[in-house]
């Protein structure tokens, strides 16, 4: 395997990836990610000098349209699908101090 | 009359004709699903009694002439990661297991509009990432044609209920083959469109700019309705294309003569069985025989497909999927003391192991140090993947080749080596990245039984080929 994945950058992509991985996963996570990018390198066979990255494969730019607001009150619905819910605002757990 | 063995346009003449009802049609098909749910489990959520009561609705307007579409009284289904509003919408993952979306997907919206009724929503795999149903949370979905092979995937709830007769014509999606594989594997039409064409307003995005909802159906020409009742520009997808030509039925001609259809050498190399090259090789010479001048070519950088797609689409997932964090809505874990913990132990408990995978491998190609290294290379072999498509169809009017390398892998057998799996999605995969249309039909079966695809693939905007050359095929194999 070419790519060998750290125990630190293990580390920082589940910082980065907002997951909070056991002992186990973060390994099977070092073999995975090593082959991924083991495999992904063969782009790097070809030579893309001068090509620009096409993140859209249409030239479509910036589409705008006014902020009108067309549905009408749903905050009920919407909170009758939150995990913690009250007066009308969600509850999350302590966020300071 | 058997109403199940019906196609979707077949039913709603039917209806219309006064010879059944959308009622006794929507009761026909739950029935079926009682009686072979318990085999193929392609639905996660059925819904018996708004679909009966949506029936009775749908079947009093057609009897008072407000409804007169092609599709108005046939029972649908849906693939469980389009929003239904007051219907349960899982995406197949634990973590949106308790979420009721308050709106539809725009194109669930189309089909209503054209009197369609929805039976319930599919199973696939979690957040569309897979090719065999396999990674659900709900569990897996059995392939119809044998239920000891998988349906493919990832809409593979959409084309197992379609051949097991679990509904008339389903919608699914496509990111990069997720249509158009579990079609082939399970025998049924599916098509992907141009990107842009059908919204993806409330479609649970995946890999955005590849992402594309389609029609699985029993036919050619149920697709084309399909595709044409749920196509229109919509606003509220920035990416949505106002497109003039969707009258996509009047392309239901049977007639090849003078069409170009290339077949890239490339697509039958190593590991493509030969039960299915035969068999796609065989449908070409009908075509052919019709009138087509077919030859081949070299289409150039399909090894490249694979890697570039998983670089691309995991990338766009990991910024997709962050906003499951059990604040909103979905999974909360409950032990968590603090909001940072609460965010990271919802998203470990709630998704599955594929998920997390690619989440990992994204939020690592758009991190600082390897972002140009990965993704921007992965953007870069992009264009030149749009190009090699644009050279080839300067040349041809279809690419025609396998859907997938192989027919139905058993069940069990496809999620232990990750890289092999997504081999599996060489032929389709480029497609998304390019933005094309592409259309599986049915060409046969391997000496097991298990059917055989073809793909038609399109320059964009040319479904109205793609559908004349997979009719002419239908009716004259």
């Amino acid at each position: 395997m070419a790519n060998v994945i750290s125990d630190e950058t293990i580390e920082y992509v589940g910082i980065l990836a907002k997951l909070e991985l056991s002992e186990e996963e973060k390994e099977a996570a070092k073999k995975d990610m090593g082959r991924m990018l083991d495999y992904i390198d063969k782009l790097s066979e070809l030579d893309t000098t001068g090509v620009e990255p096409m993140s859209h494969v249409f030239p479509v730019q910036n589409v705008f349209r006014e902020d009108v607001v067309t549905n009408g009150d749903e905050s009920e619905q919407t909170l009758a699908n939150a995990p913690g819910e009250k007066d009308n605002m969600f509850v999350v757990p302590k966020t300071f101090d | 009359m058997d109403i199940l063995s019906l196609t979707a346009v077949e039913l709603a003449k039917a209806i219309r004709e006064g010879k059944t009802t959308s009622v006794e049609a929507t009761q026909a098909v739950l029935d079926k699903i009682a009686a072979s749910e318990d085999t193929y489990h392609c639905y996660v959520t059925v819904e018996r009694e708004k679909a009966l009561q949506q029936a009775a609705e749908v079947q009093k307007k057609i009897e008072a002439g407000e409804l007169t579409g092609p599709l108005a009284g046939v029972p649908f289904a849906i693939k469980d990661n389009m929003c239904t509003e007051g219907t349960l919408t899982t995406c197949s993952s634990k973590i949106l297991e308790n979420f009721i979306p308050t709106f539809s997907a725009e194109a669930v919206l189309n089909l209503e509009k054209a009197g369609v009724v929805i039976l319930g929503k599919t199973n696939m795999d979690e957040f569309a990432m897979g090719s065999t149903t396999e990674t659900s949370y709900y569990g897996v979905t059995k392939n119809p044609r044998n239920p000891e092979h998988v349906p493919g995937g990832s809409s593979g709830g959409s084309a197992a209920a379609v051949a097991a007769q679990e509904c008339f014509a389903a919608l699914g999606s496509d990111t990069g083959g997720s249509i158009r594989q579990p079609a082939s594997y399970c025998g049924v039409v599916g098509m992907k469109p141009t990107y842009g064409t059908v919204s993806r307003y409330g479609l649970i995005a995946y890999g955005s700019s590849l992402d594309q909802i389609g029609p699985l159906t029993k036919d050619v020409t149920d697709c084309a309705t399909v595709l044409e009742a749920i196509t229109s520009h919509d606003p509220k997808d920035s990416t949505s294309m106002k497109r003039e030509d969707t009258d996509f039925t009047s392309a239901l001609v049977a007639d090849v003569k003078g069409m170009k259809i290339g077949i890239p050498r490339d697509y039958f190399g190593e590991g493509l069985d030969p039960e299915v090259r035969d068999a796609v090789l065989a449908a070409a010479e009908v075509l052919k025989a019709q009138g087509a001048e077919v030859e081949e070519f070299d289409l150039s950088l399909v090894d490249y497909a694979i890697p570039t797609y998983y670089t691309i689409a995991a990338a766009e997932a990991s910024s997709n999927l962050e906003r499951f964090d059990g604040v909103k809505y979905g999974y909360r874990a409950q032990d968590a003391e603090d909001l940072h913990t609460m965010y990271k132990r919802s998203r470990s408990q709630g998704f599955g192991p594929e998920v997390k995978r690619r989440i990992m491998l994204g939020s690592f190609v758009l991190s600082s140090g390897y972002y140009d290294a990965y993704y921007l290379k992965a953007l870069r072999v992009k264009a030149l993947i749009k190009k090699a498509f644009d050279e080839a169809f300067a040349k041809y009017d279809v690419i025609l080749g396998p859907v997938a390398p192989t027919t139905a892998p058993k069940l069990g057998s496809s999620l232990a080596d990750p890289i092999k799996m997504y081999l599996g999605d060489i032929y389709t995969i480029s497609i998304n990245l390019a933005g094309l249309p592409g259309i599986s039909v049915p060409c046969g079966t391997d000496s097991k039984g298990l059917p055989i695809g073809m793909q038609l693939i399109g320059d964009c905007f040319k479904e109205k080929t793609l559908i004349r050359a997979a009719y002419t095929y239908e009716q004259r194999r």
